[in-house]
């Protein structure tokens, strides 16, 4: 008998029968609604910009210039991220990334291109930090598994830890790149994004020091305008590179996704209204911390603590402390009971490929203020039942200065133990500028 | 410089580098010269016309007149503006259900009312580009092979084989019988692939034709149908013009001859647009509509990858559930198109130019082989330079559509106004008195062989370079988007 479809078509490398995705299914079956269905799923799995949804503002807010005739403009991220994999990679090819990292990834970029991804493990003792030996590593794997190394794909800000690289890092990654003669993909869709400290710093801005080398032809940067503007449906991504024969080769497969003319035109009208993006920028930033400093404290007041995190539209919480065990199992069993019974959709680690258990992406820009502290509650709620009381205390107290001894509630950043510190980790409460109007007991440090 | 640049492409995957993009045809270069040089009638008299972009530009108005008269149907208006928050957020890859309905209503009014379509097997992808591209994918591995009558669109040599990695072989259709492809040159060609160990998957019909301008017979359909299913192919019907059928015979769609004749739907799948029949090129609208379930689960993953702008879906849902409208576009389009193709067609008559009898389509298919130096693609090409360079006129030869026979080119009527058709028609003549030995000769319409006089100039190396930017879609310049600046 014949086989009737492709490969393609009836393997799993599309990557949907991930959780990351059944959690959207369970939501979509029974969507929280502050009127009608009070008792139904939350919806923190999809990372969208729901605070704001005016009119646009500046793209980046960064100090780099980009050349209009080196953009590629193609359906959406998804399309500049599976085309640029096309350009530079293939059967046998692998793409080194960082974990942890968006799940969509396992589909964009390696299920029609047929090259491989893997990953550079980053682990929670310094923040998930990439390091040196980290990549060699991942390089040295791919290399053990007959793969041709082809590029470094890097999401900065990063999805689903919500911080940017800093600066070590992406020149430690530039003088990876440099000495293994391979690309670097920056997928810089949340890099409008950034409400606080420390400021963005761009691959391109980094680059720019290596002008006169090879590497500027290695360089490549993904956009979209789904996550800065929160227009997800309009299908806007581009891919922007010095190299023409990438921007030649994208150019030509962009006609397998365009963005429509018809939605190209609205934004061209927008995005050139200098005041408005400003502003936009601005105002959305502003609401973007509120939201988050939200879900942060409210997080805390559960004991549970999340990655100290500076953009994107979710956080990164470490519910390692609630696992059964320290396994990846008890991980799948405490996100079930999040989603069907707590019926709160958020995104397990393994999922994004973390090498740690018990680790959970939430998106908090994706819903209203009310429905936030409806999460919060039931997140306490869960708290409670899956751990006791007891449980709650000896989580913070993990926290706690080691040398400190004592337990306040009016000191709000805990510092981990002096290894940890060193690498300037902070397990972080809530910025007590936010809490104020809600808790009157809490003091700043 | 040259090593640097060699160095630039030799990192890059070998898709990237191979020529597979089929960008270097004739097909392409020919737009290059009009976009350097684009006729208008005021500011570029002499300027190259447009004969090779198959656009319906006839009926804007109606499509205009439609969007005043229904503000709510775009998110940009104040009536229609307390729509935007929810249909920029919506990115489900399922599509507005009211957009896959009002699609799968407007197919089946195409259709007469013959066959029905149901909404959840719609699928959206980035134009017929990304619709081709993503079935095949569903289809077939690399290696595998499709059956194409040829003469066939050039593009499906990217679109159908680029990145998939599919081969596609040609089913050669000749002018003795009007280029019909017959059950006997699809059954030759399959056995010759078989007997060269090809793993051939399905057939690719495009229906009405491009580059022919005309419909395939119940009769054809029926017996191409029993030849895949007996020989358990795909059968890959490509109906973007569907809509553009302005004479008699009335289309057949695949979808209707599957209801009279044994098959298994399993196999069989439609591609669509609305780039043709509508004429709205721009808005990116692919669909796949596929019979079987597993394909259409699949290319709806896929189409993550060519998603339908939400803003878009939301404007054609309420423009094609308008029944009124739809109908009154539908029958004033075909008379325009009639219209026009008469007008040209008739025109070149006049000339002793003869065209294949077509009823579909936004081109038609010229005979111009008496006009070759020698019946030789090499002649053909001659000869295009020709029109090209000297006479201004784009129009795409048919060896860059895989036409066996030379001297033939296709022309697109319908994407210019009307004084622009004269100016062609009167180029037109100019060229064919340039190359008539004598006035009788014309008269009495006997076929010559002529020795052209004109220059003929190697076409312009520039013109071949891989570093244009152009897309092929439009000869409009790059997207006012890309001018935004960080």
């Amino acid at each position: 008998m014949r086989l009737l479809l492709s490969g393609k078509a009836k393997c799993n490398s599309h990557g949907q029968d991930s959780p990351y995705f059944h959690g959207w299914q369970e939501y979509e079956k029974n969507p929280y609604d502050q009127t009608w269905n009070p008792k139904g799923i939350i919806q923190m799995g999809l990372a969208e910009n729901h605070a704001l949804v005016q009119f646009m503002a500046e793209i980046r807010g960064n100090k780099v210039s980009f050349d209009p005739s080196k953009i590629v403009l193609t359906a959406g991220a998804t399309s500049a991220n599976e085309t640029i994999i096309f350009c530079l990679a293939e059967a046998g090819d692998a793409i080194l990334i960082p974990t942890p990292y968006y799940p969509g990834f396992d589909r964009d970029l390696k299920w029609r291109t047929g090259a491989d991804i893997v990953p550079i493990h980053c682990a929670s003792s310094n923040g998930f930090k990439i390091t040196a030996c980290a990549l060699q590593q991942a390089y040295q794997e791919a290399q053990n598994r007959n793969l041709k190394v082809k590029g470094v794909l890097i999401t900065n800000p990063s999805n689903p830890l919500g911080t940017t690289m800093t600066r070590a890092e992406l020149d430690l990654l530039m003088e990876f790149i440099v000495e293994k003669q391979i690309h670097l993909v920056s997928d810089e869709i949340y890099s409008g994004t950034v409400f606080s400290s420390p400021n963005y710093t761009s691959t391109m801005e980094v680059l720019s020091k290596y002008e006169k080398a090879e590497v500027w032809d290695s360089v490549h940067v993904v956009y979209s305008l789904s996550k800065d503007f929160g227009l997800p449906g309009f299908r806007v991504g581009a891919i922007y590179s010095n190299n023409d024969w990438v921007i030649a080769t994208a150019t030509k497969m962009s006609s397998f996704g365009l963005v429509s003319s018809q939605t190209q035109y609205f934004l061209s009208s927008l995005l050139s209204d200098k005041k408005f993006t400003k502003n936009f920028i601005s105002e959305n930033k502003k609401r973007l911390k509120k939201q988050h400093a939200l879900l942060v404290s409210g997080l805390w007041n559960a004991g549970i603590s999340c990655l100290e995190s500076n953009a994107g539209l979710f956080c990164w919480v470490d519910m390692r402390h609630l696992l059964s065990s320290n396994t990846f199992e008890a991980e799948m069993e405490l996100w079930q009971k999040i989603v069907y019974d707590v019926k709160l959709n958020i995104s397990p680690g393994s999922s994004c490929h973390c090498s740690e258990p018990g680790w959970f992406r939430m998106c908090f820009a994706c819903m209203t203020e009310e429905a936030l502290e409806v999460a919060i509650r039931r997140i306490k709620a869960c708290v409670e039942s899956v751990s006791g009381g007891r449980d709650k205390v000896l989580s913070r107290q993990r926290c706690t200065n080691m040398n400190s001894g004592k337990k306040s509630f009016s000191s709000w950043v805990f510092r981990v133990p002096i290894h940890d510190r060193e690498a300037g980790m902070v397990l972080r409460g809530p910025d007590p500028n936010y809490r104020r109007s809600h808790h009157d007991q809490v003091e700043a440090t | 410089m040259e090593f640097a640049s060699e160095k630039k492409r030799e990192i890059l995957s070998s898709i990237a580098r191979n020529d597979g993009h089929g960008e270097h045809s004739p097909y392409f270069d020919g737009w290059k010269a009009y976009d350097r040089n684009p006729f208008h009638p005021t500011q570029n008299p002499d300027g190259v016309i447009q004969l090779g972009l198959a656009e319906n530009q006839l009926s804007f108005d109606l499509i205009e007149e439609w969007i005043k008269n229904n503000p709510t149907a775009s998110i940009c208006t104040p009536a229609g503006v307390g729509k935007f928050k929810d249909v920029a957020n919506f990115q489900d890859y399922h599509g507005l259900t009211k957009f896959r309905q009002a699609v799968a209503k407007f197919m089946g009014r195409v259709r007469r009312g013959k066959a029905t379509f149901d909404p959840n097997r719609v699928v959206m992808s980035g134009g017929a580009t990304g619709a081709s591209e993503t079935l095949i994918f569903c289809l077939a591995d690399p290696g595998d092979a499709f059956l194409v009558p040829s003469p066939y669109y050039p593009a499906f040599d990217r679109d159908i084989r680029w990145r998939t990695g599919v081969r596609l072989i040609p089913v050669p259709c000749n002018s003795s019988n009007n280029f019909q492809v017959t059950l006997a040159q699809m059954e030759s060609a399959y056995t010759k692939a078989i007997e060269a160990n090809i793993n051939v998957k399905g057939v690719i019909l495009t229906n009405p034709s491009n580059p022919l301008g005309t419909t395939l017979s119940k009769e054809t359909l029926t017996s191409l149908l029993s030849f895949t299913f007996k020989k358990n192919l795909h059968m890959v019907c490509d109906e973007i013009y569907s809509a553009t059928v302005f004479n008699s015979p009335a289309f057949t769609s695949i979808s209707e001859v599957m209801q009279e004749t044994e098959c298994n739907p399993d196999l069989v799948h439609i591609i669509y647009s609305l780039s043709k029949d509508l004429g709205l090129p721009g808005f990116r609208v692919g669909i796949i509509y596929s019979y079987n379930d597993q394909v259409v689960n699949c290319a709806r993953k896929m189409s993550s990858f060519g998603l339908v702008s939400s803003q878009s879906q939301h404007l054609l849902a309420s423009m094609l559930s308008d029944e009124v409208f739809v109908e009154k576009f539908l029958e004033e389009s075909s008379r325009r198109l009639a219209k026009r193709h008469s007008r040209f067609v008739e025109g070149l008559k006049h000339e002793g130019i003869h065209c294949l009898e077509g009823n579909a389509g936004l081109f038609f298919w010229m005979d111009l082989h008496h006009l070759l130096k020698e019946p030789t693609h090499d002649a053909e090409m001659e000869l295009w330079r020709v029109i090209i360079k000297d006479v201004k006129l784009n129009v795409s030869p048919g060896s860059s559509f895989h036409c066996m026979e030379p001297g033939f080119f296709r022309v697109c009527f319908a994407n210019m106004d009307d004084h622009t058709v004269e100016v062609a028609l009167k180029r037109i003549k100019e060229l064919v008195s340039k190359g008539n030995g004598s006035g009788d000769a014309k008269k009495h319409g006997r076929k010559r062989n002529l020795s052209l006089n004109f220059t003929s100039r190697k076409c312009d190396e520039s013109l071949m370079s891989p570093h244009q930017r152009m897309s092929p879609h439009s000869p409009v310049p790059q997207s006012p988007l890309v001018r935004a600046r960080t």
